[in-house]
């Protein structure tokens, strides 16, 4: 039990000392704390194969007292995953597989030198970049929310005190009153993380000024954007083995550090809707009912979970709560623009190099972020646009791609900051198709409560299906921005309200996409199937025969060695089977 | 919470409202009808159809005028352009799934899609697209589901599990494929509903409907081998004359008869008389259970809502239920063998028709109990409703009918059996014979209006004195208000008799009475009933007899056929048994 900041400051002291390779970077002795990345993607990418096979040989090579194997949160790299990174030196190994193990602990744990053809190549100049300081991905972000990832086993809360965990829940308890805190917290100028960007101060302020016996916090980890893993990585590992360490300390229940704070934790289980995301769906769900939102006013700061009042905020928001405690909040302040403080995290994904999990200060240009951090399109295609704010988010195309990101002004060019999803489309993607995708997902996602978003945004998607179809007219565009806009107006909830951004961003910076789908009944990117026609190329062409034995209709044409083939358009069926197969890249479609 | 006013516009006309009113029942006051679908004042009030959007001047989105809470003088706009835009969206998004067969609907001209649809002046829809293709629920003698006509506006879900507590109906599945039903989507006829009909009077279109029976009453009474009876409720004289225009709580019996006869039916009597009988048997069996026979409390079974919703939810309280059947049913199996032989009718030919303010009632008649030796008590029940349509397929002119009287016998019936349609009804109707039975039939005792036990508060309690002995009576009605009294007797608390009757107002909210056209119907179930209570008790006053025993036809069916009251032939005919159905999930075998 810790009762008390000396105690709580013993523990800091002795598990620092513990981790003196990852945090004072010392180079003695030869020793090694090797951390394997356990965040979402590597584990898929089998990290933890590597990780076991890594403890393993280290076993039976005797180097058990010079290193140790251990868990950490998302470095962020997921692309490049099972990502293992070696302190104190940081080295930087990426897409680690099982049979690298040997030599990892053979060359460099043993014999001390780094195993080179695991090391990371930049994209762009395909030199190697050896250690995570020197790795230009790393370079433009700022992690806060994101610190303790790629450093501490997130299951040891030991390590977690090490680096100043807990220290600012000491601090407020030991020197500051409820008032002061909530001033804090305004003065950070920090806004809520989960995508509505509403003042946290404010949040607490009036929470706090309402009279009851009982008051809730929540904690909205309520995930669902498809492809966002921010919350997710913050959380890391096992929350319930974390839970049950603070308890265990005393950091969690009554009299919390001596003092006479009381509060415990208890971890819900949503069963997977995107709305659960919206605060009053997600009250509703935490206690057992369906997840479906209410109007509000009456706030959930007012009347909440078990209709007590309840506060209400993201992951994301409360991750930088300590910090800024510890801190200050001028230190936090400082960061960003004038009206979005901090830093944000994003998933990165889609047409981009580095796929990935980053945090950046606010006010970093969208270029920054898919340029420098993302390290730009693969396969030297041509950006076209990038979606931010999850499925319900706008498409930003490229003359709007050096807006330093903020709430506001991604707002004003019809997107949003949302929780953080970020996609990067390429050439190769059809806007429509990409506004179809999403208009997919969230009428599919919708509660179904609310008219607008209910019916309308299944009306938006059938209207879209019979564009991508070839069977669209003019008029059915107009439709759809009057639909659109009447579905933003009139729904109940963030989800129908901003159900429609992908279509109305698209018909406004893209409209020419949507015009060639129903005027020339063409697909420019070549993805709607029905509105693609396929082309060879004759310069192209070496007549090596495979597109016409990929080809199931005998579409096409020609003699081997005789170029160029051709395709009968009368025949074709647009399946693309050919398209895949052309070795020399000779057959084009759109 | 006090009561403060709060002062605001509404297009910029001045009001004062109590803190934390709606907009949308603070525009009433300036005579404004924000149109709406979902919402039921205190029953369901969840923003969901978006049709009563509003501005509010300083808050950007508009808002559901039917949920926003009135706390500070705020500006309110409820018919600018962009309102206008927004409301017919919503309501045109839900015409583009709707099954638009207006005109052959049941519900045309009485749907309040239709109204709102009309009032926002809707004349094409922009945008149309996949609807819903559902078959209609209709394995059941009582309601059908028609899941194409639904609009999700959740007031059947809210009334059973607000109102009645029963919680048959909810949201499943998500988007466009949302429905709100019971779980699995199941027939009706297979869960826990207790059949009472009031997702069908919430209903604003015809998802939910009676499981009509007309088209088998015009066939028996096309039938020249079949000798057609049929029954009135006690509160059809009160409910009836609504449909053909007449205000609330005009009471129209004698034209009710007349458009009986003008139907073709041969015999028509009051279940008015019934209602009497009821109240002999059981204030027999009340006197009989205080004297020390049986469990106390009684409790009324005259409502087949309650007695299904008890076999489900409290069957350990079973044995209380007094084993009267309902009167409709003792009626039924009075005219298939008393009247039968004394008509000198085969009992084989009369077909038996009860028009009852009520779906539950059809599915009573359905019940296996009811009936005896091969015969059904009751062979049709129609509601209020499908007597109105009947008489409007039929061309009669309702309003101009000249009263007519009912056929005797039978035909006389006492004002105790006529507030059998109110709730308290039956309890005071009891209690007035209970009374004079233990007290030799003091009628000078003055003891004719119990005022307490009257009224539209939903949990009723009093004490009665009997003369001899002072019982404790409980009043409920509504499913929802009857568990706050049976729970209380599972605490322990005691009483003498209790009464449930299992619709808002009893039996004149039922569940078959008249839905008021579109403009009114929200508020039909809640205020209307008082009106129709009250004409029920006028008819009670003016009645020349006032109590049960009093009935000489009563006493006469007595003498000649039954006895005595719990008699033996009473007992085989007019009373019956209880199962225990248990819950929701017991059923899913």
């Amino acid at each position: 039990m810790i009762t008390n900041i000396e105690a709580l400051n013993d523990i800091r002291q002795k598990a620092k000392r513990q981790m003196s390779l990852r945090l004072d970077h010392k180079q003695d002795l030869q020793k090694y704390d090797v951390l394997v990345c356990a965040g979402t993607g590597c584990i898929s990418s089998e990290s933890e194969k590597v990780r076991e096979k890594l403890a393993k040989v280290i076993k039976e090579k005797n180097l058990e007292d010079r290193a140790r194997v251990l868990r950490t949160g998302c470095f962020g790299f997921c692309k490049l995953g099972p990502i293992v990174v070696v302190y104190p030196d940081k080295t930087f190994y990426c897409q680690v597989s099982e049979k690298d193990v040997d030599k990892i602990v053979e060359q460099h744990l043993d014999g001390g030198q780094v195993v080179q053809e695991i090391l990371y190549k930049s994209p762009v100049d395909d030199k190697i970049q050896e250690t995570m300081d020197n790795i230009t991905f790393f370079e433009h972000q700022r992690r806060i929310a994101l610190k303790n990832c790629g450093i501490i086993d997130p299951e040891k809360i030991e390590e977690y005190i090490a680096v100043d965990g807990y220290f600012a829940l000491a601090k407020v308890l030991n020197e500051y009153k409820p008032e002061e805190v909530i001033e804090i917290i305004s003065a950070s100028g920090l806004r809520g993380r989960g995508g509505a960007g509403f003042p946290t101060g404010t949040k607490w302020k009036f929470t706090y000024s309402v009279n009851s016996d009982q008051k809730y916090v929540v904690c909205n980890a309520d995930e669902g954007d498809p492809g966002a893993f921010m919350d997710r990585s913050i959380l890391e590992g096992d929350l319930e083995v974390a839970i049950e360490q603070a308890r265990k300390y005393g950091l969690l229940g009554k009299n919390i550090l001596g003092t006479n704070f009381n509060f415990d934790v208890e971890l819900r289980l949503g069963a997977g809707a995107f709305v659960c995301g919206e605060e009053t769906a997600l009250l509703r769900s935490a206690v057992g009912k369906r997840g479906e939102p209410r109007p509000r006013p009456p706030f959930p700061a007012v009347s909440g979970l078990w209709d007590k009042p309840t506060l209400v905020n993201n992951v994301e928001t409360f991750a930088n709560v300590p910090k800024i405690i510890l801190n200050s909040p001028e230190w936090y302040a400082a960061l960003g623009t004038e009206k979005s403080k901090g830093t944000k995290v994003f998933a990165l994904a889609g047409q981009i190099n580095n796929t990935g999990l980053i945090e950046v200060p606010m006010g970093t240009t969208l270029r920054t972020i898919i340029y420098d951090v993302g390290g730009g399109i693969p396969g030297g295609k041509k950006f076209k646009a990038v979606q931010t704010g999850g499925p319900s988010g706008g498409c930003i195309p490229e003359q709007h791609l050096d807006t330093p990101i903020d709430y506001e002004s991604l707002n004003s060019i019809g997107s949003m900051m949302g929780s953080g999803g970020m996609i990067v489309m390429d050439e190769s993607n059809c806007m429509v198709d990409i506004a179809k995708f999403y208009v997919e997902f969230s009428q599919d996602e919708s509660c179904g409560k609310c008219t607008p978003c209910r019916i309308g945004t299944r009306r938006m998607l059938e209207l879209l299906r019979k564009i991508t179809n070839g069977e669209g007219a003019l008029e059915d565009l107009d439709e759809l921005v009057e639909l659109g806009q009447d579905i933003k107006e009139g729904s109940l909830c963030g989800l129908g309200q901003t159900a429609p951004n992908p279509v109305l961003s698209t018909l406004q910076y893209f409209k020419d996409e949507y015009i060639a789908h129903v005027k020339d009944k063409r697909c420019p990117a070549g993805v709607c199937e029905k509105l693609r026609r396929h082309r060879v190329i004759p310069e192209k062409c070496i007549a090596c025969g495979l597109c016409a034995k990929a080809c199931g209709v005998e579409a096409v044409q020609g003699e081997i060695k005789k170029p160029p083939y051709k395709i009968l358009d009368e025949k074709c069926i647009n399946c693309g089977a050919c398209f895949e197969k052309c070795p020399v890249g000779a057959i084009e479609r759109g | 919470m006090s009561e403060e006013i709060v002062q605001l516009t509404i297009d910029d006309v001045e009001v004062e409202v109590e803190k934390g009113t709606s907009i949308l029942e603070a525009a009433l006051k300036v005579g404004i009808e924000i149109p709406s679908l979902c919402y039921l004042k205190e029953i369901n009030e969840i923003g969901a159809c978006r049709v009563c959007l509003v501005e509010v001047e300083g808050v950007k989105a508009l808002q559901a005028s039917c949920v926003y809470p009135i706390t500070q003088p705020i500006k309110v706009y409820t018919s600018t352009e962009r309102v206008r835009k927004a409301r017919k969206r919503a309501v045109e998004l839900l015409l583009s799934e709707h099954d638009r067969e207006c005109t052959v609907c049941i519900r045309n001209l009485n749907c309040e899609l239709q109204n709102v649809a009309d009032n926002l002046g809707i004349r094409n829809l922009r945008v149309t697209g996949e609807s819903k293709n559902y078959p209609i629920q209709m394995d059941n003698p009582f309601i059908m589901r028609d899941y194409n006509k639904c609009i999700s506006c959740r007031r059947c879900e809210a009334i059973c599990s607000k109102i009645q507590e029963v919680h048959v109906y909810s949201a499943q599945r998500r988007g466009l494929n949302t429905v709100i039903a019971p779980a699995f989507m199941r027939d009706l006829g297979s869960t826990n509903c207790i059949t009472c009909g009031q997702c069908v009077i919430a209903c604003p279109t015809a998802s939910l409907v009676e499981k009509e029976a007309i088209e088998d009453v015009w066939a028996a009474l096309e039938d020249k081998d079949k000798y057609v009876v049929v029954q009135t409720a006690p509160s059809i004289q009160v409910t009836l004359g609504e449909i053909f225009g007449m205000e609330t709580g005009t009471i129209v019996t004698g034209k009710m008869v007349a458009a009986l006869r003008r139907l073709g039916f041969k015999k028509v009597f009051p279940t008015d008389l019934s209602a009497d009988l009821t109240i002999m048997e059981e204030a027999h069996e009340l006197i009989e259970r205080l004297q020390g026979h049986g469990k106390l409390p009684l409790m009324s079974s005259c409502c087949p809502a309650w007695v299904k919703f008890a076999e489900h939810f409290y069957p350990q309280l079973l044995e209380h239920l007094s084993s009267c059947k309902s009167p409709h049913e003792m009626f039924g199996a009075l005219i298939k063998t008393y009247y039968a032989k004394k008509e000198g009718l085969d009992p084989k030919k009369i077909v038996s028709v009860a028009v009852m303010p009520c779906t539950a009632k059809k599915y009573e008649a359905s019940r296996p109990e009811m009936g005896w030796d091969g015969y059904k008590d009751i062979d049709y029940v129609i509601t209020t409703r499908e007597l109105g349509r009947m008489i409007r397929q039929a061309g009669i002119h309702f309003r101009n009918l000249a009263d007519e009287p009912f056929d005797m016998p039978f035909g006389v019936s006492s004002g105790a059996g006529a507030i059998f349609g109110a709730t308290g009804g039956v309890i005071e109707a009891a209690v007035r014979s209970a009374y004079a039975i233990l007290n030799n039939r003091n009628k000078e005792m003055g003891l004719i209006d119990f005022e307490e036990l009257r009224g539209q508060s939903g949990v009723k309690e009093a004490m009665v004195d009997l003369g001899k002995k002072k019982i404790k009576v409980a009043i409920a009605h509504g499913t929802g208000n009857a568990r706050i009294i049976l729970d209380r007797i599972l605490n322990g608390e005691h009483y003498d008799y209790i009464e449930i009757m299992g619709c808002p107002g009893g039996c004149v909210g039922g569940g078959g009475q008249p839905i008021l056209g579109g403009r009114d119907h929200k508020r039909i179930s809640l205020d209307y009933r008082h009106n129709r209570a009250d004409a029920l008790y006028k008819i009670d006053m003016h009645s020349q007899l006032r109590q049960s025993h009093d009935n000489p036809d009563v006493r006469k069916l007595y003498e000649e056929f039954l006895g005595e009251p719990l008699g033996e032939m009473s007992k085989k005919l007019l009373h019956t048994t209880y199962t225990p159905r248990g819950l929701y999930f017991n059923l899913l075998k």
